[in-house]
């Protein structure tokens, strides 16, 4: 057997290897993914017509969680900046995980796309010299180009330290820092993009303001490191993989900075519609104060609001930001109040009123929310087989035995 | 009810249905996932043939290929409504490029046009209804678009102290739409006509995220067309019956205006409001509207520069 054969069966080994929780745990979540493809099956053969989305509010549930997850991969790969500045130990494991969180979150973007497609049939389109991507016309076009490299790359690095890792080497760096040096631009990248998707059309005024891209940066910079700091807690807990609370509690101020800086522009935002008030004040009025007897909305972003300012309070605190239960409850408050305010709260006041004046009424439907679980429980699965393996290796458990012509791997796990 | 006085579904009404509908459905599939596929055959898998799946865009095919693609589709929509289909391909002619008027002080709203244009363009008949044009009321005095309403619905129209604006898709000589579509699904023809290819569409709805004159609609669902009311005499790039999943919008009735005819709204409109004509001839009527009566397009400050005009005659 050669090294890469090893390399993957000892790679199945593992990841089918675990306690009682882990089992529980991806139980439940391949439990999840099968009924919301079971639902996705079902909106195959029905039509998009199963969702809440009509022509008045032509995106929904999916786009906005799309929109979401592309700021945790931004942010994900963001991190090897504080790490590498503040010198956080080992910075091959942060950009490890990190990255490994970037590729479960785009494989989650480009379901999430592909899911709300009329035609994902039809996907051969898109690639150029098969079909016709629109390049550089489209925005969306870009918005291919960009999420594609972008996962390569973080597939790239992860593999390559990790099967490098696996044969007992050092990574050649002179490969790997112009690869690592690249995925921050091309972070950053893909969040503008995004923005930029929604940022281009004046028919929609409400996207139609250029504080879109930065702000989707800075909250960007709140919800990828509120899951961080979470999933930080919960790897050194069950590895051996060692994180400092020094790292951990500078993610926390980070996230503090850059949530003040969200709030900032969205007051900005909030000023300038409000006192000029022209045409383009009525998504804003339909968002938080609810417009001609449609306030769906209105709970969920004054939730939205609320739950990011105690969170920017509690990470503002260095005695707070400390303590790793208000540190905990504000990453939990900042996931959701980001996950509002970027999700449903950017995607449908985009939409309503109409261009022509409509309002109109977006809710999910069971199915489209299902689609949606299964979406994120696929994702986690994701997540957690990549760290099931790559913990292993970056630990030295999982090696590959030379002197042994059929030596499996991971034998003391 | 009235064909005068029903304007379109109600979306609301609609969506509850669904999600009751959804509901029970959701938990089937979920049950059964592989048995749900293998019965779709009205599924996703809509294509009679592997030709149709790896068909070109259609502005990328040679003209046998054009040729051969009308006869494939042809020969499926004749057996698909059990009558026979003809599609078509007519060019655009030599120095023309559409362009239409609309006289805001005839129009008297009473939906003839929209009613007309799902008629002649195989439209969706319900579930939803499937409108290019939308009628919008407004009160004397006021031409803000968040308090205009589509969904009047009085026993007569005109009403008293009302006028009507009617709006389709603006064929914007910088159409956002084409702009957005990442596949170049949808496209300016030579004479100015704004056209989807139904067949390369993968159904992101950007072009609809673009359009500030909401000038496009999308298939949810398949498409319900009973085959007795099905108009036989259809365009590729027109009123030829669509799928499931894909955009479709206003194309100036290509099958008609591309032989020399009106479009039927322009033919249905009951007060000869509706004007339409080639833009580059000094001699049609819609030139001597631009040239005698002070015009005016949807939203100018957004430049998209629309060959749709309105004026009060």
């Amino acid at each position: 057997m050669n090294t890469l054969m090893e390399f993957l069966v000892g790679t199945f080994i593992l990841a089918f290897r675990g306690g009682k929780k882990y089992y529980a745990w991806m139980g439940s979540l391949i439990l999840i993914a099968l009924v919301g493809l079971g639902a996705w099956v079902y909106q195959l053969k029905t039509g998009l017509g199963i969702t809440g989305m009509r022509d008045p509010v032509s995106w929904g549930l999916y786009i906005a969680n799309f929109t979401f997850l592309v700021g945790v991969a931004a942010a994900a790969v963001l991190l090897v900046i504080p790490a590498y500045i503040y010198k956080w130990g080992p910075i091959k494991e942060i950009v490890l995980l990190g990255e490994l969180l970037a590729v479960a979150a785009i494989s989650m973007c480009l379901m999430f796309v592909t899911f709300d497609l009329g035609h994902p049939e039809r996907f051969w389109h898109l690639i150029p010299g098969l079909g016709i991507l629109n390049f550089p016309i489209s925005m969306l076009s870009w918005d291919v180009v960009v999420l594609n490299v972008y996962l390569a790359v973080n597939l790239i690095v992860p593999v390559y330290i990790l099967y490098n890792a696996y044969q007992g080497r050092e990574p050649n760096y002179k490969v790997l820092w112009p690869l690592i040096i690249f995925s921050i631009p091309a972070a950053v990248s893909i969040h503008t993009v995004t923005a930029f998707l929604y940022n281009g059309f004046p028919s929609r005024p409400f996207w139609n303001a250029s504080i879109l891209a930065p702000r989707f940066i800075a909250s960007a910079f709140c919800s990828g490191p509120s899951f961080i700091i979470l999933a930080f807690q919960l790897i050194r807990k069950h590895t051996q993989i060692k994180i400092q609370d020094r790292a951990i509690f500078k993610l926390a101020e980070i996230i503090a900075y850059a949530m003040g800086i969200n709030l900032f522009l969205l007051i900005a935002e909030v000023f300038k519609e409000y006192y000029s008030a022209t045409v383009h004040l009525a998504p804003m009025k339909y968002l938080f104060q609810g417009l001609e007897g449609h306030n769906e909305l209105v709970p969920f972003i004054w939730t939205a609001i609320a739950f990011n300012t105690i969170a920017f309070f509690l990470f503002l605190t260095p005695k707070t930001r400390e303590n790793f239960f208000t540190l905990n409850l504000g990453c939990v408050l900042m996931f959701i109040g980001v996950w509002i305010e970027k999700g449903p709260g950017l995607i449908l006041p985009g939409f309503v009123p109409t261009p022509l004046g409509e309002m109109w009424s977006y809710a999910p439907t069971v199915p489209e929310v299902l689609i949606t679980l299964g979406i994120w429980a696929i994702g986690l699965i994701i997540y957690t087989l990549l760290l099931k393996v790559a913990i292993p290796i970056e630990v030295g458990e999982f090696r590959q035995i030379k002197d042994r012509l059929h030596g499996i791997v991971g034998q003391n796990q | 009810m009235s064909k005068h006085n029903v304007s379109t579904v109600d979306p609301k009404k609609a969506s509850r249905r669904k999600f009751l509908k959804g509901m029970a459905a959701g938990a089937a599939a979920a049950a059964l996932p592989v048995k749900a596929l293998a019965q779709g055959s009205s599924g996703f898998m809509t294509y009679g043939s592997w030709e149709e799946y790896f068909q070109k865009n259609f502005q990328e095919m040679t003209p046998e290929e054009v040729k051969a693609t009308l006869k494939r589709l042809e020969e499926k929509y004749t057996k698909q409504y059990g009558k026979k289909v003809t599609v078509k391909a007519t060019p655009p002619m030599e120095n023309v490029l559409f362009g239409y008027a609309l006289d805001l002080s005839r129009c008297i709203g009473c939906r003839r046009c929209v009613y007309a244009c799902v008629k002649e363009n195989n439209q969706s008949r319900r579930d939803p209804q499937i409108h290019y044009i939308h009628v919008l009321r407004f009160e004397n005095g006021e031409m803000e678009f968040e308090k205009s309403e589509r969904y009047y619905n009085p026993e007569k129209v005109p009403e008293e102290g009302h006028y009507y604006m009617p709006v389709q898709c603006q064929h914007c000589r910088k159409a956002p739409c084409v702009k957005a579509c990442p596949v170049r699904a949808t496209w300016t023809e030579d004479d100015g006509i704004v056209v989807v290819d139904y067949n390369w569409c993968i159904g992101c709805r950007y072009c609809m995220a673009a359009c500030p004159y909401e000038g496009r609609a999308f298939n949810w669902l398949d498409p319900k067309l009973p085959p007795e009311e099905l108009n036989p005499d259809t365009h590729y790039l027109g009123n030829r019956p669509r799928m499931r999943g894909v955009v479709e919008k206003c194309t100036f009735c290509i099958q008609r205006t591309r032989e020399g005819r009106y479009p039927a709204c322009v033919e249905a409109c009951p007060v000869g409001a509706r004007k339409f004509g080639n833009l580059l001839d000094p001699e049609s009527e819609i030139r001597y509207i631009l040239e005698n009566h002070r015009v005016f397009r949807l939203k100018e400050d957004l430049l998209t520069e629309p060959k749709f005009y309105y004026f009060f005659g």
